[in-house]
């Protein structure tokens, strides 16, 4: 892990977990469901526990709807869609054996151009582009 | 479905909420993933996926209409990875209790 420098608001230390060449994933700190339950609570006007129940619901509705084989479109945020992947032949990597992979359904998500742009525009973009 | 369908079914199952306060709450999810990503962050929403954003360098591509080479700047790209338990049921399964 490469330590670049530290960030002046949270005080975590700002890594990139490979080196930087190909795609490596740039990593600040890591949201999970309690801050953007938090982002909610502080929005509106609910409880910590009610605001939290509706996080999930977000969460089980996109997921139901994908399920059923539905496209998610969220403006100016991006759209997961559902793609149905035929049978292929596969290789355990470690014996070389051939194994067959069955068809199975994967999920893809394609960011809107907005967040493209804003991602682009915020701190990550412009170390890449330097 | 589109956020507005979305908007609407979590409106219809919450008669408590007014649906302007069910559009802020999905607003607000969705701008704070944005907001993470954008700071060069990662979200990670166990079972569902996770967001992170991943660098592409900079290459030399082609316009396919006119065979021209063109110089791609190096950019950086949001990037989901489906979490376990959904892509369990998106092929049948219950998803199961455990998670990554």
């Amino acid at each position: 892990m490469i330590v670049l420098g530290r960030n002046l608001l949270s005080g975590h230390a700002l890594t990139i977990r490979k080196p930087l060449t190909g795609i490596a994933i740039m990593t600040g700190k890591t949201i999970t469901r309690a801050q953007l339950s938090e982002a909610v609570y502080q929005e509106v006007g609910l409880s910590r526990n009610e605001s939290a129940d509706l996080l999930e619901m977000v969460l089980s509705e996109m997921s139901e709807a994908l399920v059923r084989g539905e496209a998610v479109k969220i403006s100016s945020f991006g759209s997961f869609s559902v793609r149905e992947k035929g049978e292929r032949v596969g290789r355990n990597p470690k014996t070389g054996e051939e194994v067959p992979i069955l068809p199975r359904r994967v999920l893809v998500f394609r960011p809107s151009q907005l967040l493209k742009a804003r991602i682009n525009d915020g701190p990550v973009g412009k170390q890449t582009a330097g | 479905m589109t956020k507005s369908e979305l908007i609407a079914r979590l409106a219809e199952k919450n008669p408590h909420l007014y649906q302007r306060d069910v559009e802020r709450i999905v607003s607000t999810i969705f701008d704070e993933v944005a907001d993470a990503l954008a700071r060069g962050d990662r979200v990670e929403l166990r079972g569902f996926g996770a967001f992170s954003v991943k660098r592409r360098d900079a290459r030399v591509g082609r316009n396919p209409r006119t065979g021209e080479t063109v110089d791609v700047d190096a950019k950086a790209a949001p990037y989901f990875k489906t979490g376990k338990q959904l892509r369990e049921m998106l092929n049948g399964g219950d998803g199961g209790e455990d998670d990554e």
